[in-house]
């Protein structure tokens, strides 16, 4: 095991690309919120970006990859990044440091429990936020990241494919995101007030960030600056614009190209191909983009608009279905040319269903657990903040401060 | 003394005070505001449908003038903001009990 300098230095680099994500997220969802909210929301991607940067050095990564316990969590062998130092690991990433292995996988935990506030904005109380975050990190994310990509994790062993986090971090997710939305309710006033997003340019340049940075997403995870990453960067930008430009043209028949609905396409795009990035050939990011904007756009219609579930910045519907179309889409187009997996298209049918067990038992457990864990938090200090907090808007009632102050220019 | 509040089209704003000036009222205070008449409102797209927006941005024009003036600048701004379609607008006069101007202490029809 020697340390490539080039391999290193392209995963530290995927790490920070894969970090600046989280500030991307936070503009993204601030600027779908209401002027009241914008703060707030920021606040809380950027309050996970602090928070788990601490619990995944201390226990969180030695729950995900320390030595296998019956194939569903990991060890405390690296509690506190013991035995992780500047020499590589001994079983993940035999090129780099284990310490940039570690720091890399950190910045998807990061991101993941930040993806999930954007279905809970503008009535979630900042607190019980704060002490869902570290449980969640914990108790699902851990496990769930152990079966995926840990050493002896129960699902990999079973031969489910996610290159860079379909299931881990997105149907993970988006399926948690969906259960504390069910346990917090609706906010006062969805539907029926008109609830307008502040400031829709700040939300595109969020998902260009959230764009530039996924490539240290995708092409990082494959551990290596080789041909594979990038395979998985080409297929990855592919995948995105077709997705973009779909759900442009989606919201163009109904009524106008859309900017937000271009913007959240990309989103879409970008999830759907992260399992499939490093198993595809790059040009089957063409129909997996175009598959997940008519998805992502029919969910929300279903679920918001329908069946009235106020997953305010449908999270559900971009990463939850994205993230499950993603992941049964790298069964159908996987290519042995690229990592030796086949898929469907390939005759080996049978990894569409490998593909499926993978998707059950990870949105059952995320669901599940993320329910027993909102009725802890429920209960220990309060889901949601008050009707006049609500009213006010969670920016001052929660912090203190405004994004938009003063009356001097 | 009478105070002219007009509520405007943003658009029609460069006309507005272009005609205004043209007959010697300089002065006026130019506000964004929101509201509705009979246009109600507009809808816009969220990522997948639509939502409805009931009040919509306008610009409110406040100028003080003359009794005898008033005729004038009404006339002004109602040639200039007018376009024929809803959401024009609306003109309201109200009688103005004293003007001072703060800079050197004049009052009423000197300080207009």
């Amino acid at each position: 095991m020697s340390i490539s300098s080039g391999d290193t230095a392209w995963i530290l680099i995927s790490s920070a690309l894969v970090l600046l994500m989280t500030p991307g997220l936070a503009l993204f969802y601030g600027g779908m919120a209401r002027r009241k909210n914008v703060l707030s929301t920021i606040m809380m991607s950027f309050a996970v970006m602090c928070l788990v940067g601490i619990v995944w050095v201390v226990w969180g990564y030695s729950l995900s990859f320390g030595d296998d316990i019956g194939g569903f969590i990991g060890g405390f062998n690296f509690f506190g990044l013991g035995n992780v130092g500047m020499e590589p690991s001994g079983t993940y990433a035999s090129s780099i440091p284990h310490l940039a292995f570690m720091i890399f996988q950190c910045m998807f935990a990061i991101i993941t429990v930040a993806l999930i506030t954007g279905a809970v904005v503008e009535r979630i109380k900042f607190s019980a936020l704060m002490l869902f975050s570290a449980l969640w990190v914990t108790f699902v994310y851990a496990p769930v990241c152990h079966w995926v990509w840990g050493d002896g994790g129960w699902l990999s062993g079973l031969g489910a494919l996610d290159f860079a986090g379909g299931t881990v971090v997105h149907i993970n997710a988006g399926v948690s995101a969906l259960a504390l939305v069910m346990l917090l309710g609706r906010r006062r006033g969805f539907p029926g007030e008109s609830m307008e997003p502040n400031n829709i340019p700040m939300v595109a340049l969020g998902a260009g960030l959230l764009w530039f940075g996924w490539f240290g997403f995708n092409a990082g995870s494959s551990l290596a600056a080789d041909g594979l990453a990038a395979s998985a960067f080409v297929a990855t930008n592919i995948s995105a614009a077709a997705a973009g430009f779909t759900w442009m043209i989606i919201s163009w028949l109904h009524r106008r190209p859309s900017l937000l609905g271009t913007v959240t396409g990309a989103v879409a795009g970008l999830v759907a191909i992260t399992p499939a990035a490093g198993f595809v050939t790059p040009l089957a990011g063409i129909p997996i983009g175009i598959v997940v904007s008519v998805i992502g756009y029919y969910s929300i219609v279903v679920l918001k608009n329908k069946l009235g579930f106020d997953d305010s910045l449908d999270v559900f519907a971009v990463h939850g279905m994205g993230g499950i179309w993603g992941a049964l889409a790298t069964g159908i187009f996987a290519s042995s040319a690229v990592s030796g997996a086949s898929g469907l298209i390939e005759g080996n049918a049978s990894q569409v269903l490998t593909q499926l067990i993978g998707v059950v038992a990870v949105a059952a457990f995320a669901f599940v657990v993320t329910w027993i864990l909102g009725k802890l938090v429920d209960a220990a200090v309060g889901l949601r903040v008050g009707q006049a907090e609500e009213g006010l808007g969670l920016d001052i009632s929660q912090h203190g401060e405004r994004a938009y102050g003063g009356l001097l220019r | 003394m009478k105070k002219i509040e007009a509520i405007i089209r943003q658009e029609r704003l460069d006309a507005v005070k272009k005609a205004l000036e043209e007959n010697s009222y300089f002065g006026m205070t130019v506000s964004e505001v929101s509201g509705r008449g009979r246009q109600k409102g507009i809808s816009l797209q969220w990522r997948a449908g639509e939502y409805r927006v009931d009040l919509l941005p306008k610009l409110k024009i406040e100028l003080v003038v003359l009794d005898e003036d008033v005729p004038v600048a009404i006339d002004a701004i109602v040639r200039n903001a007018r376009t024929g379609d809803i959401g024009d607008g609306k003109i309201v006069v109200l009688p103005v009990e004293s003007v001072v101007r703060v800079r050197t202490g004049d009052r009423n029809e000197n300080a207009i």
